[in-house]
C-alpha cells in the first residue's frame, strides 16, 4: 500500500466531490493533513475483488468509498437468453457460497409465476439443503473473518467442518458448490441411500464443533477487543440503507424471512431468530454463531419428520415423466420432447419471492412475457445492499478496524457484481 | 405464502391513494402482491409518505430495479404498454406501528418511464439505500435519476458506452471495450491467431491457408 499526502486535487481525483456528498461528508475545506489510501481490489481481506478508497486522518478513517464491478459478468443479461430451466445454473454463480439458496429463491419465483405447489418431501428436502448451505456459508464467514483479524486456528477447524456439509451436497447432487439441485417443480432427484444417516451423523457432531469455535474466539481477549464496540449501526440506519440478514438482526430487529413470510414450510419447524443488542462486529458474530445452532435444530427436526413421496410435481408441463414411462406412453414421450426442446412456459406476469439467505434477504424479480425465457431476471442481492453500510460503519474508525468490519458484514463479490 | 386472504399492503396502497390521489395511476393485486403504478413526477412524494406516515411506516428499502419492455422486432413495447421502461421500487414495512410486532407488508411501486426521456427523480433524499441500486439502474438500463448525489456507473467501467440490460443491446457480437478506447475481440471472433486455439475452430482459415 502506498500513501502520499493528498493535495486537494488528489482527493478530488480519487474520491470525487460527488462521492463525498453521497456519503454525507463535507469535503471543504480540504484538510492538508489527510492522506488517501487505496485498498484492493486485490487484498486478502476484501473477500474477493472489492476496492476501497479511504481518506485518512492519521489512522482514523474520514471517508471510505467502495468501488465494485470487477467481477461483473452480466448474469442478469445472460438470464434473459436462457430457458427457465437452464437459468437455474447461472444463479449458483452469484453468491457461490450459498448456491442452494440462490436456486431456491429463483425457483420459488418461477413457481409463483406458474402457480404450482410442490410435494411435501421436496419442500422438506429444500429446507434441509438450505440449512446445510446456511451453516456451510456461515462457516466460511467465520473462518475468513477470524483469519482477517488474526485468529488463524479457527480457519482450519471451520473449513474441516464445512467440508462435511459440502460432502452431503456432493452425495446428493454430484457437486460441492454449484449443485443446481433445486429446480422449478421440485428437486432434480431424491436423496441417495444413506444420505439421511450421514446427515444425522453430521448434525450430531455440530454442537460440539460450535462449542469449539466459541472457545477459540470468545475466550480470546484480543478477539473481543477487536470486535466489541467496533462498527456499530442502528436498526433505523440498516432499514434505510436496505441492510438485511444477520447484520440487521445484530442491531436488534428480528426480521428473518423464514419467520415473517415463511416459504417451503418453515413455519412447521421450531426455531427462534437470534438478535443482538449493540449492532457491532461482535454482535454480528454472536448472531451468526447462534443462527448456525438454530439451523442445526431445523435440520434435526427435518430428518425426524421427513415425509415420503415424490420430489417433483406431477405436472408434465413442468417436470419430465419418469424414464420408464417413455417406453410405453406416447404422451410421456411428447411431454419429454417438449420439455427438452422448449422448456416451461409460465404465463405473463411478475413475481418476487423473498428468501432468507446467509447474507440477508434474497429474491428474484422475474418478469415473464409468456415465452420460455424470462423477459427480465433481476436478483435482489443482499451483499450489494449490505455493502452500502460499509462507508457508514468505517467512518471515524481506525484503519485496522476496516478488515474486521468488512468481515462482519459477510459480503460475496460474486453476488455484488453479478 | 399469501393466498386468497386480502393482503395487508392493499389497505396501505388504498391509504396512499386517498392521501395522494393525483400520484397513483392504478393499483394491481396479483398472487398476493400489490403493485402500485405511480406517476413519475410524484415518486419522491409517494416514497416519503410511505416512509413517514405513522400508519404506513414503509421504512425498509428493499431494492429498486429497471425493466425494459422494448420488443426489438417491432420497435414497440410488449404487452401493449405505452412506455418503454419501468422502474420498480420494492418497499417493506417490517414493524406494526400500533403493536410494535413484526410484520411483512410489501409494496411494489412501478414508475412508467418513456424512451424519449429516461429520467426519474431520485429517492435518495428519503432512502440512503437507493444510492447503489439507482446507480445500477442508470449503469445497466440507462435511466437517469435526477437529484442523485453521485450518479456514476457502478458495475461497468466508467468509460463504457451503452447500457447492457437494454433490450436493443446485443448479448454477443460486440467488441469488448477496454479503458483508453481500445477494444478486444467479440464473442465468435478468433482470439488467438495460431493453430489449435482458434475460438471458432476454423484453425485452417485462421492461418489463411486451407479453407
Amino acid at each position: 500500500m502506498s500513501a502520499k499526502p493528498a493535495t486537494g486535487s488528489a482527493i478530488r481525483t480519487l474520491v470525487g466531490m460527488a462521492a463525498a456528498n453521497a456519503l454525507g461528508i463535507t469535503l471543504d475545506p480540504i484538510d492538508e493533513t489527510t492522506m488517501v489510501v487505496n485498498m484492493g481490489p486485490q487484498h486478502p481481506s476484501t473477500h474477493g475483488v472489492l476496492r476501497l478508497v479511504m481518506e485518512l486522518d492519521g489512522e482514523t478513517i474520514v471517508r471510505c468509498t467502495p468501488h465494485i464491478g470487477y467481477v461483473h459478468t452480466g448474469i442478469e443479461k445472460t438470464g434473459e437468453y436462457q430457458t427457465y430451466m437452464k437459468a437455474v445454473t447461472i444463479t449458483d454463480r452469484m453468491d457461490y457460497l450459498s448456491a442452494h439458496i440462490n436456486n431456491l429463491a429463483y425457483t420459488l419465483a418461477v413457481e409463483k409465476l406458474l402457480g404450482i405447489e410442490i410435494p411435501p418431501r421436496a419442500q422438506a428436502l429444500r429446507v434441509m439443503l438450505s440449512e446445510i448451505q446456511r451453516i456451510a456459508s456461515h462457516l466460511v464467514w467465520l473462518a475468513t473473518h477470524a483469519l482477517d483479524i488474526g485468529a488463524m486456528t479457527a480457519y482450519f477447524y471451520a473449513f474441516r467442518d464445512r467440508e462435511k456439509l459440502l460432502d452431503l451436497t456432493e452425495m446428493m447432487s454430484g457437486v460441492r458448490l454449484m449443485p443446481s439441485w433445486i429446480v422449478p417443480g421440485g428437486l432434480r432427484g431424491d436423496a441417495p441411500e444413506g444420505w439421511f444417516e450421514r446427515c444425522a451423523a453430521v448434525v450430531d457432531e455440530l454442537p460440539m464443533r460450535f462449542g469449539e469455535y466459541e472457545t477459540l474466539l470468545d475466550q480470546n481477549p484480543i478477539w473481543r477487543e477487536r470486535t466489541q464496540g467496533v462498527g456499530c449501526i442502528t436498526v433505523d440506519e440498516c432499514l434505510n440503507l436496505g441492510v438485511s440478514g444477520p447484520t440487521l438482526r445484530a442491531s436488534g430487529l428480528a426480521y428473518d424471512v423464514r419467520k415473517v413470510a415463511p416459504y417451503c414450510g418453515f413455519e412447521r419447524y421450531d426455531f427462534h431468530v437470534p438478535v443482538g443488542t449493540f449492532g457491532d462486529v461482535y454482535d454480528r458474530y454472536r448472531v451468526r454463531l447462534a443462527e448456525m445452532r438454530q439451523s442445526r435444530e431445523i435440520l434435526k427436526q427435518a430428518i425426524e419428520t421427513m415425509p415420503d413421496g415424490p420430489v417433483r410435481v406431477g405436472d408434465r408441463k413442468v417436470a419430465p415423466p419418469p424414464r420408464a414411462e417413455l417406453d410405453t406412453s406416447m404422451e410421456a414421450l411428447i411431454h419429454h420432447f417438449k420439455l427438452w426442446t422448449e422448456g416451461i412456459r409460465p404465463p405473463a406476469g411478475e413475481a418476487y419471492v423473498p428468501v432468507e439467505s446467509p447474507k440477508g434477504e434474497i429474491g428474484f424479480y422475474l418478469v415473464s412475457d409468456g415465452s420460455n425465457k424470462p423477459w427480465r431476471m433481476h436478483e435482489r442481492p443482499p451483499s450489494f445492499m449490505n455493502l452500502q453500510a460499509l462507508p457508514r460503519l468505517c467512518q471515524g474508525r481506525l484503519i485496522a478496524d476496516v478488515v474486521a468490519i468488512i468481515g462482519s458484514i459477510d459480503i460475496v463479490l460474486g453476488e455484488i457484481d453479478r | 405464502m399469501c393466498d386468497a386472504a386480502r393482503p395487508g399492503s392493499l389497505t396501505d396502497a388504498e391509504r396512499l391513494q386517498s392521501l395522494l390521489p393525483q400520484a397513483v395511476i392504478s393499483i394491481d393485486v396479483s398472487a398476493g402482491d400489490v403493485r402500485v403504478m405511480v406517476r413519475r413526477e410524484c415518486i419522491v412524494d409517494v416514497v416519503r409518505l410511505l416512509h413517514d406516515d405513522p400508519e404506513l411506516q414503509y421504512t425498509f428499502f428493499c431494492e429498486c430495479l429497471g425493466v425494459d419492455y422494448l420488443d426489438v422486432h417491432t420497435g414497440a413495447s410488449i404487452q401493449g404498454k405505452g412506455h418503454r421502461y419501468e422502474v420498480v421500487y420494492n418497499l417493506c414495512s417490517l414493524v406494526d406501528p400500533a403493536t410494535g410486532a413484526l410484520r411483512n407488508r410489501r409494496l411494489f411501486l412501478k414508475v412508467p418511464v418513456p424512451a424519449t426521456d429516461p429520467e426519474v427523480p431520485s429517492v435518495t433524499s428519503v432512502f440512503g439505500g437507493a444510492g447503489f441500486p439507482e446507480r445500477e439502474v442508470y449503469d445497466l438500463m440507462g435511466i437517469r435519476f435526477s437529484g442523485h448525489p453521485d450518479l456514476r456507473r457502478i458495475l461497468m467501467s466508467d468509460d463504457w458506452s451503452g447500457h447492457p440490460l437494454r433490450k436493443d443491446y446485443p448479448l454477443g457480437g460486440e467488441r469488448v471495450q477496454f479503458p483508453g478506447g481500445t477494444t478486444g475481440p467479440s464473442v465468435g471472433e478468433s482470439v488467438v491467431q495460431h493453430a489449435g486455439e482458434s475460438f471458432t475452430g476454423r484453425t485452417a482459415s485462421a492461418l489463411g491457408d486451407v479453407e
